[in-house]
């Protein structure tokens, strides 16, 4: 029971990254890498920062200006240069990796001795409920503070969705969407669309990075490895919650992307508290969104193919 | 109003591809003007229409727009006093994105898009009763997305879209040329009536001869990269589908001779 809180913690602390995604992947349909760089970034200038004395909160909203900072660059390079999208973000995310060498000074820091976000929450559930308390859930003995941790994440993501889904809603954030939508037709109406771009790419990779900071401190360490896989990672969220959500809506999609990547988190640990040999965790997300990218068109031809059967009869 | 003075355009410029799509074009169009222009295919009169909109900045020439120099001007910044309609249906509106959301848009073109609401409560009424007047049932679907809707009632929204705010200049590009017969009929009528209610400046492509004579004041025709006719006041009036075929027929004959030999035979019998 509590892996399943924990990975649940993590599922929502990801969600972070699966929104950022859904920033770029749906909508503006920019495959965008730099995250796989700017979830490392975050996470490296917010470990390095932590260190330094700085608090974790502000440290946290540093890493997520950084992050912007990185999208913005991935933007610029796409929108002022012409450069294609993929490009674009793998030059970005090749640079990120020195940069993260040079923030951290290592390639790896530790935080478990440092006071983080989750020492603070930790350390008012100590306050309230008592040291090393314990609850029981459905027969299930748990640690409280687990508890709290969860419910602090939980809130922090609802907080964010919640921003997210008025951004959305605002009148630059509609015509964000619509340049994703149809780019020609939102310029014909005095939209600037390469400021869109970098503004939204810059706000994903934003999301991204604040993932990664909030990871970091959630497990108690920045990697400089941590960020890879991330992209497909964050992908394979989206791609589940909108086939559990089947509306596309603004805040029906950001709900899916926060309920998808949950789920991929329990799914996960599900699979490698059954044997599956964590080696084989990439190889195995790479296959499903593959699989899940490629679903409905073959839904669509075996319809097809029935439909034509059917008239042969 | 809209002063355009010899403009160029070449496309790929020292390729095999090259293509001096615009020739220098100059034309001056009044205030509440209405012009059809006219023009075989590849006579450049799209290129024309998306210099003055501003989808590439032109190689040579000006263009002033109520006495601006808008020649350097990007786009986005142009729209704030040009209203367009595509050839393509699918051009002018976002499919993803409700009817009411995609008119909400336009009713913000060229203004500055803060973190206000961007779909307030209050415009929605609004919304019923400028869609009602195109007798589409649209009124009653202002929640579904516009890719759901026919490329008729797409056109239809573009076009009250692009002047929800009344532009300076509206531009046509073969805005029926993809609809069927029965719905280019009804989007013309629209056009007609939009056009005269804000006595908007106007230029229209379109292949149609018959539009051309039923429509507007004025008529020019393209052909390589350059006017070759300009009819207008009673001249206009006078003009019948039979003389344009005419005149069509001529430039085609012209065509097919080499243009050397053309100016000769033209000193010789002219
Ligand atoms: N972006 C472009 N790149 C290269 N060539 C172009 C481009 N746009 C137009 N052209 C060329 O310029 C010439 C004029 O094209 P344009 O689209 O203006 O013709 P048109 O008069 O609108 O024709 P139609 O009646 O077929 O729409 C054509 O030869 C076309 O191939
Ligand atoms: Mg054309």
């Amino acid at each position: 029971m509590s892996l399943l809180i924990g990975s649940i913690t993590i599922g929502l602390i990801l969600a972070l990254l699966a929104l950022g995604i859904f920033i770029s992947f749906r909508i503006f349909d920019f495959p965008d890498i730099t995250v796989e760089g700017s979830f490392t970034f975050g996470a490296s200038a917010g470990a390095a920062l932590i260190v330094a004395g700085v608090n974790p909160l502000v440290a946290s909203l540093v890493s997520f200006l950084a992050g912007m900072a990185a999208g913005a660059i991935t933007g610029v390079i796409h929108t002022r240069f012409r450069i294609n999208p993929l490009l674009a973000g793998i030059l970005v995310m090749t640079a990120l990796y020195s940069i993260n060498l040079h923030v951290m000074g290592k390639s790896n820091i530790p935080l478990l001795s440092e006071t983080t976000v989750f020492t603070w929450i930790e350390n008012l559930s100590n306050r309230v409920s008592g040291i090393d308390a314990r609850t029981i859930i459905i027969g299930w003995e748990v640690a409280t503070r687990d508890l709290w941790l969860l419910m602090f994440c939980f809130l922090a993501i609802l907080m964010f969705c919640c921003i997210l889904w008025w951004f959305f809603k605002t009148n630059i954030g509609t015509a964000m969407r619509a340049t994703g939508d149809n780019d020609q037709m939102i310029r014909a109406l005095g939209v600037n669309t390469k400021w869109m771009i970098i503004a939204g790419i810059a706000l994903s990779n934003g999301f991204v990075a604040l993932s990664g900071a909030m990871l970091a401190q959630y497990q108690g360490f920045a990697d400089v490895q941590m960020g890879i896989g991330m992209m497909v990672w964050g992908l394979a969220s989206v791609i589940i919650g909108e086939s559990i959500i089947n509306d596309r809506s603004v805040g029906m999609v950001i709900a899916g992307a926060v309920i998808g990547s949950v789920l991929f988190r329990l799914l996960v640990a599900i699979a490698l508290r059954w044997g599956l040999n964590p080696n084989d965790l990439k190889i195995i997300t790479a296959v499903f969104v593959f699989i899940a990218l490629i679903l409905p068109g073959l839904l669509k031809y075996r319809k097809r193919l029935t439909l034509k059967r059917g008239a042969h009869a | 109003m809209l002063k355009i003075n010899n403009i160029t355009k070449t496309f790929n410029p020292g390729t095999v591809n090259e293509v001096r799509a615009l020739q220098g074009v100059s034309v001056e169009i009044e205030e509440g003007g209405f012009v059809c222009v006219l023009g075989t295919n590849g006579s450049g009169k799209s290129t024309a229409l998306n210099a003055v909109a501003g989808a590439f900045i032109v190689d040579e020439g000006t263009i002033k727009l109520d006495g601006v120099d808008i020649t350097r001007w990007s786009e986005h910044k142009r729209a704030k006093y040009i209203g367009r309609v595509f050839q393509n249906p699918f051009s002018g509106t976002a499919p993803n994105m409700s009817i009411q959301e995609n008119l909400a848009l336009a009713m913000k073109r060229g203004k500055t898009r803060g973190i206000g609401w961007g779909l307030p409560k209050s415009l929605v009424g609004d919304f019923k009763r400028l869609v009602k007047p195109l007798n589409m049932g649209l009124e009653e679907r202002l929640e579904s997305p516009m890719g759901k809707l026919s490329g008729g009632q797409r056109q239809a929204l573009t076009l009250l879209m692009s002047t929800i705010l009344k532009p300076k200049l509206l531009l046509l590009d073969e805005h029926t040329a993809a609809l069927d017969p029965k719905t280019a009929s009804k989007v013309i009528d629209l056009t007609q009536q939009v056009i005269a209610k804000d006595r908007l400046t106007t230029l229209m492509v379109t292949h149609s001869m018959q539009q051309a004579v039923n429509l507007g004041d004025r008529i020019i025709m393209m052909h390589l990269g350059k006017i070759a006719y300009d009819f207008r006041g009673e001249d206009k009036k006078r003009l019948k589908v039979k003389d344009l075929l005419t005149l069509f027929d001529e430039l085609r004959r012209k065509d097919n001779i080499d243009p050397s030999v053309a100016a000769l035979l033209e000193e010789y019998y002219i």
